[in-house]
């Protein structure tokens, strides 16, 4: 779905779009702008202190924070993606809301309470707890890099051309106008609001897009009596293909395409809990029994939202039919703006083009913090200059990151435009299982896990993940390809995880078995005991 | 060692996280039977059921995948095989949700409570 589901938003920036009125699109779009702009300001009043910009201060409560995890979890991918996914392709794409959902069970069970614990900013604060301190951090930073910045260019494109889609902008003009608008929100959001003012805004988000889906989910089956059999029947009816309820319609043509369904599937259910913006998300919150209350929130939000995309997904299969979702500009991402046309006429798509925006905006804000705060607190303060710097300097760097990633994920928005940007999705989540999720896991509970293999673990991982992204169907050799006019595929399936995942856990042991030197066995001690006890966690901050 | 800094108060070479409280021997603590008591329940818990949940999840993207008959089974209406698998599958990360949650306020929390507060010598901890 992710590969599918996206690539459409390119074809939509050449049509014509008529549907509803781009002036209540806008209307709603700049209401939720500026009420997230005046809670943004007043939050960032107490930002001082680095575990402030970073963290919140960590004084979120666990509800707040899983509340804000859903909002930085449920992209426009999530949304408009699954939806469509599933009034087209039926059963295949609700696949990919179990994946998404059953994926947070992994980071409950094994890593929010933990790393909580044993961090401070990042990612690399646990990887890097134990283990030789410069090149294993250095090692965490660069991949917390590649996947937000694969996560942003795909949501910066996607925005450009779903906005444009919403208010009626068709040319490459308007569209690169529109990016520009939509980063520079983001900036600012960021840069005067931290991850206080981010959090704020994931979570009106979140309340906006899980009240807005509930809404016509209930209205949609509202239609059918409540009866889901039926809704299935009309979706059978208008689609005239009973398939639609069966798995295989889209990932069953082929053996590739099941080996691609099954690697897809891998890289889904551990990604999540390797992607660096959701562990940050741990950090904002006082205690480990908060960061377990906040997962928990999380995952039923999250299921709620998942289970609405399933009614949707049929309704709009049943109320509008594929041959019309296809054929309107945005093709198979329109199926849920339609729907909301079909219901509830230019308001009620007003409504979900802002919560779509608000989407977009809030995802974004969350990725580029995450990268920043990655940059200045890794890459800065640890590496350049050497642990010999001040918190204010380095949440200087922090801010003037964010304008260089702002500016650079622009640029990159506006060159993916009319590009197949759903591979930087999936390459994000394969990176993530392959790059950090074996590192996090050995490290928090393998004691002999060793820095070499840490190193060989996070390079391996990256970088086999990208080598085989590059050589395989995404980016050539076929119509929807990155570079269609080319053909270098070496390697069939589109998704590599299947092959990167477990070569990054063999190379971790590898590794470390091969590794001559010792750890130092008092801080894997001090880890284990802070992990689970909480002894010396990072406190919240007083104002 | 590049160290960060720390929000307040110098830090311990080589440990980035590392608060200016005196360090607690972890050594010493990692040694005692409460703290493999604690690990014990710990890993007891989330280790099967992770091995539980993967596998429950792998078997039926392998079902959705090559057993497109079975899951097309009709159960009832049009509600067929596939369809009750997938809800099925919420159902299960509910009911190991709720049930992780349970267990960790139950039967971690108090262990790891008292752990802390006997290294962090704050004597309300200490719980009878």
């Amino acid at each position: 779905m992710i590969h599918a589901s996206l690539a459409p938003f390119a074809a939509a920036a050449t049509e014509s779009t008529k549907v509803g009125n781009p002036w209540i699109n806008i209307a709603i779009f700049g209401a939720f702008v500026a009420v997230t702009l005046v809670i943004v300001l007043r939050a960032s009043k107490n930002n001082k202190t680095a575990a402030d910009y970073y963290a919140g201060g960590r004084s979120f409560s666990g509800t707040q924070n899983g509340t804000a995890i859903a909002g930085d979890y449920l992209s426009a991918a999530s949304f408009l993606g699954i939806v469509g996914a599933i009034a087209i392709n039926g059963y295949d794409g609700f696949l990919y809301s179990i994946g998404f959902l059953v994926a947070w069970l992994v980071a409950l069970l094994l890593v929010a309470e933990l790393l909580r614990n044993t961090g401070k900013f990042t990612m690399a604060d646990v990887l890097s707890f134990r283990l030789k301190q410069r090149p294993v951090r250095i090692a965490a930073a660069i991949s917390t890099l590649a996947v937000c910045l694969f996560y942003l260019l795909a949501q910066m494109a996607g925005a450009g051309a779903l906005v444009s889609l919403l208010l009626g902008i068709d040319d490459r003009l308007g569209q690169s106008l529109v990016i520009t608008i939509v980063g520079g929100l983001m900036i600012l959001y960021v840069l005067v609001g931290g991850m206080k003012g981010t959090t704020w805004v994931q979570i009106i988000k979140a309340c906006l897009l899980i009240a807005g889906t509930f809404v016509m989910t209930v209205w949609v089956l509202a239609i059918y009596g409540f009866n889901l059999s039926e809704l299935l029947g009309a979706a059978v009816e208008t689609a005239g293909d009973p398939n639609i309820l069966n798995p295989g319609l889209q990932y069953g043509v082929s053996e590739t395409a099941k080996l691609d369904f099954l690697s897809l599937g891998l890289a889904l259910v551990l990604g999540t809990a390797g992607l660096p913006h959701v562990l940050m998300r741990f950090y904002t919150v006082p205690t480990a029994k908060e960061a377990r209350k906040s997962v928990v929130w999380a995952i039923w939000l999250i299921g709620a939202f998942y289970l609405f995309t399933l009614v949707l997904g049929y309704g709009a299969g049943a109320l509008i039919g594929a041959d019309r979702i296809l054929a309107a500009p945005g093709g198979v991402n329109s199926a849920a703006p339609l729907l909301a046309y079909e219901l509830g006429g230019s308001l009620l798509l007003g409504l979900i083009a802002a919560v779509a925006f608000a989407t977009i905006l809030a995802v974004v804000a969350g990725l580029t913090i995450t990268a920043a705060a990655s940059f200045a607190h890794d890459v800065y303060a640890s590496v350049i200059a050497k642990g010999r710097t001040t918190p204010e300097k380095e949440v200087k760097v922090a801010r003037r990151t964010v304008l260089v990633i702002g500016v650079l994920s622009i640029l990159g928005g506006i060159g993916a435009q009319g590009q197949n940007v759903a591979f930087l999705v999936a390459l994000a989540f394969a990176v993530a299982a392959s790059a950090n999720l074996p590192t996090i896991l050995y490290s928090l509970f393998w004691k002999r896990f060793s820095t070499q293999g840490a190193l060989w673990s996070m390079y391996g991982g990256l970088g086999s993940a990208l080598i085989l992204i590059v050589f395989s169907p995404v980016m050539s050799g076929g119509e929807t390809a990155m570079i269609p006019s080319a053909d270098f595929v070496l390697f069939p399936l589109k998704n590599p995880g299947i092959v990167s995942i477990p070569l990054a856990f063999f190379l971790g042991w590898l590794g470390t078995m091969l590794d001559k030197g010792r750890e130092d066995r008092a801080t894997q001690a001090e880890m284990e005991v802070r992990s689970l006890t909480g002894v010396g966690a990072e406190k919240a901050v007083q104002h | 060692m590049g160290n960060p800094p720390p929000d307040s108060g110098p830090e311990q070479e080589g440990s980035p996280v590392a608060t200016d409280r005196p360090a607690a021997d972890f050594q010493q603590t990692q040694a005692t039977d409460e703290f493999k008591e604690l690990r014990r329940t710990h890993r007891s818990f989330v280790f099967p059921m992770a091995v539980v949940f993967l596998l429950w999840y792998f078997a039926y993207v392998l079902l959705a995948a090559y057993a497109h008959d079975f899951m097309s089974t009709k159960v009832v209406g049009n509600i067929n095989v596939g369809l009750v698998l997938g809800l099925l599958q919420f159902v299960s990360t509910f009911a190991i949700t709720a049930a992780y949650v349970r267990f960790a306020n139950k039967k971690l929390d108090p262990k790891a409570t008292a752990i802390r507060h006997e290294l962090e010598g704050d004597p309300e901890g200490v719980r009878p």
